[in-house]
């Protein structure tokens, strides 16, 4: 049976994204790409929420998994394409042309990390891994100058190094196992004694190569080499994009993966817990330190998501060491994915009305913003003070709640790094908020915004107090998420 | 349905922040009427609370709880009881106080009283709290509006100085988190209360109940603050502008002596009694080094900043002494330390802005010029100095009689005679410092200088009656502290 309805969400988007490359031909005025492109992402989210909470499915032959944890993940995915697009909607008057294509890429890229979130099976992982990151490869360097250039082939080629060491990682993990679905490794490997997989260390090597892969889509520390200088150069929607949206299908993946086929027996999770929480101390102490003396805000973004992704692994880390039906260090992870996509994008986009007038991402240039643009000031100043993790604001709780996790299965070394690393990242977070609030102005004239922008703003801003006051809902529905895994 | 006192006491500030900060077309003067109608709705709401406190009961009064994160066990739930009463009521009509203190702000008035009003409405959440995530909550809001209180509206090295006290007070923050998580997994509660009452024995199985004892002690220290972790202190008060340096030393620094009893000792009593000795030493350093310091000043706000870190060195001398008489003390220490600091920094910022000048080698002879504020701020600084009929000597003579006869600390009677040595020294700054500003030749320069207006007469009578209410009659408040102290006497089983 081929089950085609369950992949509906998936086919809306592809279908969309085609539509609007095909009607970028004919539309003379190309406000309508945004409304088609928009509409395909709201559709596809509607059949994503009418299949939320029926039971998992396996479809294809056990290729693709249908559960609540593949669900939540396509619906951060289209919120945040959602929010990505509608802040586009200026922006790309700054291309020469090729509008029809940026928002198509857009749409297969967020098509492809559905279907990261979505397979339990090797090879449809690899592949679904190269269609969300081709189309970014491509977004990257939209913008035709040669920082934006740079950003893109730097990108491409990292990325494809990454890839490669993805694959044989996988290929070793093939090799020992025979097997590419995950619920089939994962018999195959606790079939394996102990002494077994000691005494040829292939299969040990193989995970460590596919963290490394997975590292890279992360932005963790060591592979991280790519995230500033792309950052930097791409368009301000695609940073934007990359920095939420690829990061939460790295995780949504690696979680699949180590947690479905590497998960038992627990003496290899505690290893793979390790590498996580030791890669998560480095990432998040590296990533706060080199922030602090960035002046560009984009680069600084760069860094500090290096220091998140830093935050996000202590989840991984908990997820190894804990027992396997232990579903805190899982939905502790998805909530804090949920929570700093809507702040980080929140932020991206006061960047975007921001830095579009003043045609500068320097941070001395937002000087006297808090008079110039008074709100869009408050709402960067909110998501600032989400990305350090106070409250009133989501970080503040996704913290909380990732940690405890964390603190739970033993981790308290890791916390009191983490906690200490939040007080390290106040410092450059507001500094911002200072150049905004308490330097002189350049000038007095007001920095007005679209209201697309203003829409997009409006709902992260307003996500991310939802989710810093009453975060109940969500963190519901993540543990949800975290408890149907099908593989 | 039940009137939610607690919530209007803290959401009336909160609310007339949000109103302040984004009713269009408000004029500078519309902002300040509605500041000081919300923070005195808020004033006499809690004193309504007072006069309702039932005086019999030993527990827990005006309880609002409702589920707010059932993923984690947390809920939004306030209540008060005979400990954080008076520092309710302190706040409360600090924050009425302060309004009327900063009447004279002309800069950027909405955002200033929008922050001042979020400043307090954070502090009363802290002491109304009683789930331990809604407390750091609170605890953290707080540090927002100050950053910008002192950066903006400060002076000298202001920036410096509002970061320097982010960054001192997420450390100690941070630290609290690791000791709050820690208390969550290993009792699976965050009701403050329900934990206190369940005793350690959870804990202990799980992790070293002092490991956490400590995490979280450091939290409240770097608050309180106690010594070595005060440098932040003397910067963010001498720094701040003046209204903030009344909340400052008037609330917020009791956020950390109250976190230590509500926390620190009703939970881990036993722990608590085991390092008593040390935090004693400490308190003593605190007094003896913090008066020590204030000798040395020469800026009238950093000799009262200094002032303040002696004096917190006895509410931590009462608390670890950890007797009956010491812990009510304690928490009157703490009220009567708030309204005499109060008054000392309103009246430090009158001085500097009516003669213009914070120098204490220049100043001088101001006594000529302005009589009343020269009155006053030597009735301030005789109940700081602990003279009878003031709050600060009710107060100070309760700990150190507490202290000398509590038994739990050995040697506390040597740490107790140390702790009273800080008085002498304090009569000493005082005094001097009186007379440097007051007395003396009257200078030409100061020849413009000029007294208190009106409503600045206003506040600080309201100071003064508070001071000697408390000073000739301090059963009005230590009958219900001694109820909220009961409790933790039982935890501590003596």
């Amino acid at each position: 049976m081929l089950n085609l309805e369950l992949l509906l969400p998936e086919l809306t988007l592809a279908t969309s994204a085609i539509a609007v490359i095909l009607l970028d031909l004919f539309l003379q005025r190309k406000g309508g790409l945004v409304v088609v492109s928009i509409a395909g992402v709201v559709v596809a989210a509607g059949f994503t929420i009418a299949m939320w909470g029926g039971s998992s499915q396996a479809i294809f032959n056990n290729m693709l998994a249908v559960d609540n944890f593949a669900l939540f993940f396509k619906l951060l995915f289209l919120s945040i394409a959602f929010l990505v697009i509608l802040a586009s909607a200026d922006y790309v008057t700054k291309f020469s042309g090729f509008q029809g294509e940026y928002y198509a890429l857009v749409l297969l890229s967020a098509l492809g990390m559905m279907l990261m979130a979505t397979t339990a099976e090797l090879i449809s992982i690899y592949v679904a891994l190269e269609l969300a990151s081709i189309s970014l490869y491509a977004l990257a360097g939209f913008l035709k100058d040669p920082k934006s250039t740079e950003a893109s082939l730097k990108y491409l080629l990292l990325g494809a190094v990454a890839s490669a060491v993805l694959l044989f990682g996988m290929a070793l993990v093939f090799g020992f196992t025979g097997k590419t679905q995950l619920g089939e490794i994962a018999h195959a490997i606790q079939a394996l004694s102990l002494s077994g997989v000691l005494a040829s260390p292939g299969l040990i090597l193989g995970m460590v190569l596919i963290v490394a892969g997975f590292g890279f889509k992360i932005a963790a520390i060591p592979f991280h080499m790519w995230v500033p200088d792309v950052y930097e150069g791409a368009p301000t929607p695609i940073t934007a994009y990359l920095s939420v949206a690829s990061k939460a299908a790295g995780f949504a993946v690696i979680l699949r993966v180590f947690y479905s086929a590497f998960g038992l027996p627990s003496w290899l999770s505690l290893d793979w817990g390790l590498i996580f929480a030791v890669l998560s101390a480095i990432g998040m102490t590296l990533g706060n330190i080199i922030a602090i003396p960035q002046t560009n805000i984009k680069r600084m973004l760069g860094y500090s998501s290096i220091a998140q992704a830093g935050y996000l692994m202590v989840g991984l880390a908990t997820v190894g060491f804990s027992p396997v039906a232990d579903i805190l260090g899982r939905s502790g992870l998805l909530f804090f994915l949920a929570s700093y996509a809507l702040t980080n994008l929140g932020a991206f986009i006061a960047i975007i009305a921001i830095s579009g007038k003043l045609d500068s991402d320097l941070i001395s240039d937002y000087s006297g913003m808090g008079r110039r643009a008074p709100l869009l000031a408050l709402a960067l100043t909110l998501c600032l003070i989400s990305l350090i993790g106070m409250p009133p604001a989501a970080g503040f709780m996704a913290k909380f709640y990732i940690f405890s996790g964390a603190v739970k299965h033993g981790l308290l070394w890791l916390v009191v790094v983490a906690v200490i690393n939040s007080v390290i990242s106040a410092y450059y977070y507001l500094r911002v908020v200072k150049v905004m609030w308490l330097g002189e102005p350049a000038s007095k004239t007001r920095v007005s915004s679209s209201g697309a922008v203003r829409l997009a703003l409006s709902i992260s801003c307003l996500g991310v107090l939802l989710l810093g006051i009453i975060p109940g809902y969500i963190m519901k529905l993540a543990e949800l998420a975290a408890k149907m895994f099908i593989f | 349905m039940e009137f939610n006192y607690l919530s209007w006491i803290i959401f009336l500030p909160a609310g007339g922040a949000i109103l302040i900060a984004f009713l269009p077309g408000l004029s500078g003067r519309a902002i300040k009427w509605l500041a000081a109608i919300f923070t005195l709705a808020s004033l006499a709401l809690s004193i309504f609370l007072f006069a309702n406190f039932d005086r019999s009961l030993g527990a827990i009064q005006f309880e609002e709880k409702l589920s707010w994160i059932p993923a984690i066990n947390a809920y939004y739930h306030l209540g008060v009881d005979g400990l954080s009463l008076p520092l309710v009521i302190l706040m409360t009509l600090l924050g009425f106080l302060v309004v009327l203190i900063s009447w004279k702000i002309d800069l950027r008035p909405r955002e200033y009283f929008a922050w001042l009003l979020l400043l307090e409405a954070s502090i009363l959440g802290v002491f109304c709290s009683l789930d331990l995530l809604l407390f750091f909550l609170f605890w953290e809001i707080e540090v927002i509006p100050m950053y910008f209180l002192i950066s903006i509206w400060g002076t000298g090295r202001r920036e410096y100085s509002a970061i320097k006290y982010v960054v001192y007070t997420l450390f100690g923050s941070a630290m609290m988190l690791a000791g709050i998580l820690s208390l969550y997994f290993t009792t699976g509660s965050l009701n403050m209360v329900e934990i206190a009452q369940g005793g350690l024995g959870m804990i202990q199985s799980m992790m070293p109940a002092v490991a956490i004892f400590l995490l979280l002690l450091i939290g409240f220290a770097v608050k309180l603050p106690v010594f070595p972790l005060h440098t932040w202190l003397p910067d963010a008060h001498t720094d701040a502008p003046t209204a903030v340096s009344v909340v400052l030393a008037g609330a917020l620094l009791k956020m950390g002596g109250y976190g230590m009893l509500r926390i620190c000792v009703s939970i881990f009593p036993a722990v608590a009694q085991q390092y008593a000795v040390i935090l004693v030493i400490l308190a003593v350093v605190n007094v003896l080094y913090g008066a020590a310091v204030t000798l040395r000043q020469n800026d009238l706000k950093r000799l009262i900043a200094y002032s303040s870190i002696s004096h917190m060195g006895y509410v931590l001398l009462g608390i670890f002494a950890l007797g009956q008489v010491s812990l009510v003390g304690a928490t009157l220490q703490m009220f009567s330390h708030g309204v005499i600091t109060g008054l000392l920094f309103a009246m430090a910022g009158l001085v500097m802005h009516n003669a213009g000048e914070r120098d204490l080698g220049k100043l001088g002879g101001l006594a000529r010029q302005m009589p009343v504020i020269a009155v006053i701020f030597s009735v301030a600084g005789v109940a700081s100095l602990g003279l009878p009929t003031t709050s600060g000597f009710a107060a100070e003579f309760l700990v150190f009689v507490g202290s000398y006869s509590s038994t739990v600390v050995s040697g506390i009677q040597l740490y107790t005679i140390l702790g009273v040595l800080g008085i002498v020294i304090t009569a000493g700054y005082i005094l001097w410092m009186l007379q440097r500003v007051f007395y003396g030749q009257v200078l030409e320069r100061f020849k413009k200088a000029y007294d208190a207006d009106i409503l600045e007469r206003v506040y600080m009578f309201i100071f003064v009656a508070v001071i000697m209410l408390v000073g000739i009659y301090p059963a009005v408040l230590t009958d219900v502290i001694k109820i909220g102290i009961m409790p933790i006497m039982g935890l501590l089983g003596g």
